[in-house]
């Protein structure tokens, strides 16, 4: 395998708000989100318009079907478009297949975009399209899916139920830290490790706070070949590494499965890592972007990425390695829990969040100071639920080499 | 010689403290607490239930293997339809066992009974009930909800736990009872004028069995009245010249009256306390009267139930009147914030009857299971090497559990665990019948056959995990 590190850079990105916007359709998200990186991309300030990209790439779970959907909202001119759907890695799937095809040599450029109106629905949580079954799945939340994780990982490494509570607070409460400086997301108001714990239970022990919302939005991102790069910006960033794991869904029948862990997550991770050639994550990643979609999600992430060692996270959590001023910053820009989870756009949102840091685009309260002496920086996404599972990860850089 | 190879009754989990009634209305409800089928039951899965347990202590002979299996009930979940087959699915049983629906009137149940003791092939007779009348009527109170089993057959003396000695068979035309088809409660005519016309038809009915069965009064050591009308019952019992005693609890104010089920109930409670050589007399007083005649053989000392009457009455919990009324449908509770379930779709469904209905998994050579089958091993990624593995009636443990307040339930919150199988075998399941302060991992759990929702008419019938509560005799090794 040769991998993609260095052959391939995304040159322009855009990122709607997320949130609750009932008065904007998927077609003006699009607009939107598609629109600014077409606007950023071009040395001399011109931008390019929808028919200058060759190809697109088109995510969305729940909000349209076919590439049809996308052409129409922009008007493309005979143009391919692919709709794709990997469960809550949709956002990234797009981008990745962006990625390979410039990579071929089939395509000059390509825009990948993802876009989800959650809550056009009407009901609470996520729901997927109805299939024709047997009536024999599961009718389980995520929430109640994820809530496993909790006691499984107390019990495991002798943590308390006051510490975990402690623990998972502080992910949340980071997260909204970092949520309430950042215009786009959804929740822009810090909130206290007391009244998230205080919160009525939703699923297992987990509160109303330790779960992401879901929200409405769309994110862009313009992917060319590295050494065309410069035609659309000064400052690129190159993808180091992509990889992806679709999981066979035999955790849940395996009795070695302990839930305190994604196997799914380490294999994709261990891969990308391979490629970007990282071999001590902690002290090479800048910052990262992972699957904030429940508290002990994020928890165990952090072992998962190798950012610290199996069984040490909880500690780390307290010490705040993983706040925004912290030794490796998780989630910069407030991670679904307060940007707000649009399936489709959702992997588009955490690579804009490395493109914005990385070129020195974010608001002050809120750049990361790692950026400054680490080159390297991990987007993390997946989906589905422990035991069934699909992982993406990606590694970015400012730097060739 | 021909009687009962094996019974069982099944007593559902919730109780209804009558005393609720009164208390919330000022009138209505009564001594004692009734049965209450949990909201992911019907009929069906009663019967399946007693079945299940009726088959477990059934012996090992060529005779006690079901040839065909009725099934009857005054509520049948479909019209239309044969319920018996989705029991008869559940059961495993072979294809060529007939399963045939006796649907609409308590004496369907009787009916059934007396062909099945006619002679012929063996037959599973099953019967259940849900019964229940308007908030504050007397049938919300008396009723009860239960499933019963009996196994029918000619077998050696050996064999045969109760020989059918004879009985007797009356009809009458008369209204005392009825119901329109759709209509959730029955209405009766005024007490006294079915009394007036049940004991004497009982009484008759009576003497014209001692005569077939050639015995007398004396030599019955047991007699259990049951019927539609509960004053004729007792009325009757106490007029048919046996000592106080003789009469088998009614089961009023631990059960309630079970409608189609009461007849193979009396039997099944009789059976778990016999001695043999004893005789019972059945009195079932159903637009009619029908008396059955059976004497325990000594075949009986070698037997036991799965799971005793008495074991199940013990095993209950409470359900507040208010659950109670919204489990029945007479309240309508707001539902949680979710899409409703779609319907079951018929084919995948029938392609994968086994697992919906009968719970059957696949190992693959290396001993892993997968539940539900399938046909590459998540373990040795062998394609179609696996062997069915039914797993229905082998117990688990809880290795985690959670509690989800979202999740779309006809009852919520869902309670949800991840078992894993004596023998090796891991499932996450939804739990039931289980109150979840009072959960912990490593509790023992059993599957139990369920309705899970029903959308568009169509009844979602699948398995849930209930923990083991009670003696159970006769351990299923995997």
């Amino acid at each position: 395998m040769t991998g993609i590190k260095d052959r391939v850079a995304i040159v322009a990105m855009g990122c709607t708000e997320f949130g609750e916007h009932w008065n904007r359709s998927a077609d003006d998200l699009i607009i939107d989100a598609a629109g600014q990186a077409l606007a950023g991309a071009g040395v001399d300030g011109d931008g390019l318009s929808p028919n200058d990209i060759d190809a697109y790439w088109f995510g969305t779970a729940t909000t349209a079907m076919s590439g049809i959907a996308l052409s129409q909202a922009l008007k493309l001119q005979a143009k391919p478009v692919t709709r794709v759907e990997n469960y809550c890695a949709t956002g990234s799937e797009a981008l990745r297949n962006a990625c390979y095809a410039v990579a071929s040599g089939a395509y000059d450029s390509a825009l990948a975009i993802g876009v989800e109106k959650v809550k056009d629905g009407g009901y609470q949580g996520l729901n997927a399209p109805p299939i024709p079954t047997d009536g024999t799945q599961r009718t389980l939340t995520a929430a109640a899916m994820f809530s496993l994780v909790a006691p499984a990982y107390a019990q495991k490494y002798g943590v308390s139920d006051e510490e975990l509570r402690e623990v998972l607070s502080r992910i949340a409460a980071k997260n909204h830290y970092n949520g309430a400086r950042n215009p786009r997301a959804q929740f822009r108001r810090e909130v206290s490790v007391e009244t998230i714990s205080k919160a009525a239970p939703v699923a297992g022990c987990l509160g109303l706070f330790d779960c992401a919302g879901v929200a409405d939005g769309a994110a862009a991102a313009i992917v060319v070949r590295a050494e065309d790069a410069h035609r659309y910006t000064d400052k690129p960033l190159y993808v180091k590494a992509l990889s992806f794991v679709a999981g066979n869904g035999s955790g849940n029948a395996d009795p070695d499965y302990d839930y305190t862990t994604f196997p799914e997550v380490v294999a994709a991770v261990t891969e990308a890592y391979a490629q970007a050639g990282v071999t001590d994550p902690r002290a090479q990643i800048a910052m990262a972007e992972v699957h904030d979609c429940f508290t002990p999600t994020e928890l165990v992430l952090m072992e998962d990425l190798g950012f610290c060692a199996r069984g040490t996270a909880w500690k780390e959590v307290l010490a705040g390695t993983f706040a925004l001023d912290g030794d490796l910053p998780v989630n910069p820009d407030g991670g679904l829990k307060s940007f707000g989870h649009p399936v489709g756009a959702s992997g588009l949102r955490m690579h804009f969040e490395h493109w914005l840091q990385f070129r020195g685009e974010a608001p002050p309260e809120r750049q990361v100071a790692t950026v400054a002496d680490r080159k390297l920086g991990l987007v993390q996404n997946l989906g589905g639920y422990p035991g069934e599972m699909l992982c993406f990860a990606s590694i970015l850089g400012p730097e060739l080499g | 010689m021909r009687g009962i190879l094996s019974a069982a009754a099944y007593v559902p989990y919730r109780r209804l403290d009558r005393a609720e009634i009164r208390a919330t209305f000022a009138k209505g409800g009564g001594k004692g607490r009734r049965t209450v089928a949990s909201y992911d039951e019907d009929a069906t899965t009663l019967a399946v239930e007693a079945a299940r347990l009726a088959l477990r202590s059934a012996p090992d002979h060529p005779a006690a293997t079901p040839e065909s299996v009725w099934f009857a009930t005054t509520t049948p979940p479909y019209a239309d339809k044969t319920n018996a087959t989705a029991l008869h699915a559940a059961l495993r049983l072979d294809r060529t066992v007939g399963a045939m629906d006796c649907a609409g009137a308590t004496r369907s149940a009787v009916g059934a009974l007396r062909a099945a003791l006619g002679g012929g092939p063996t037959v599973l007779v099953c019967s259940a009930d849900l019964r229940s009348g308007a908030p504050t009527s007397a049938d919300e109170s008396a009723g009860g909800d239960a499933g019963a089993a009996l196994l029918i057959g000619d077998a050696p003396e050996g064999t045969t736990l109760a020989e059918y000695l004879g009985g007797a068979s009356l009809t009458e035309e008369f209204l005392d009872r009825w119901r329109a088809p759709g209509d959730p409660n029955a209405k009766v005519w005024e007490e006294r004028f079915g009394e007036s016309v049940y004991v004497p038809l009982g009484l008759e009915a009576w003497d014209l069995a001692l005569k077939a069965a050639g015995i007398g009064a004396d030599d019955v050591d047991r007699v259990a009245v049951v019927g539609t009308h509960g004053r004729a019952n007792k009325a009757l019992s106490r007029k048919l010249g046996v000592a106080e005693g003789a009469v088998a609890d009614d089961f009023a104010t631990t059960i309630g009256n079970t409608g189609a089920a009461a007849p193979g109930l009396a039997l099944a409670s009789w059976l778990e306390g016999a001695e043999p050589g004893q005789v019972l007399a059945l009195v079932a007083m159903a637009d009619g009267a029908d008396v059955f005649v059976f004497r325990a053989t000594a075949a009986l000392a070698g037997w036991s139930p799965t799971r005793t009457v008495a074991g199940q009455i013990e095993a209950g919990a409470p359900v507040p009147y208010g659950t109670f009324l919204s489990w029945r449908g007479e309240v309508a509770l707001q539902p949680p914030n979710r899409p409703e379930p779609q319907r079951a779709a018929a084919p995948p469904a029938a392609r994968r009857a086994d697992w919906k209905f009968g719970f059957v998994g696949s190992r693959d050579p290396s001993g892993a299971l997968s539940l539900p089958p399938a046909r590459i091993s998540y373990a040795d990624g062998s394609l179609d090497q696996g062997h069915p593995a039914p797993m229905a009636d082998v117990a688990a443990t809880i290795v985690t559990f959670t509690i989800d307040h979202l999740a779309y339930s006809p009852s919520p919150p869902i309670v949800f665990a991840v078992v894993d199988f004596d023998g090796g075998g891991r499932f996450p399941v939804e739990l039931t019948d289980v109150d979840a302060s009072a959960l912990a991992i490593g509790d023992r759990v059993e599957m139990t056959f369920r309705r899970l929702t029903t959308a568009d008419g169509v009844h979602n019938y699948f398995w849930k995990a209930r923990p083991i509560r009670g003696e159970v005799t006769g351990e299923v090794t995997p």
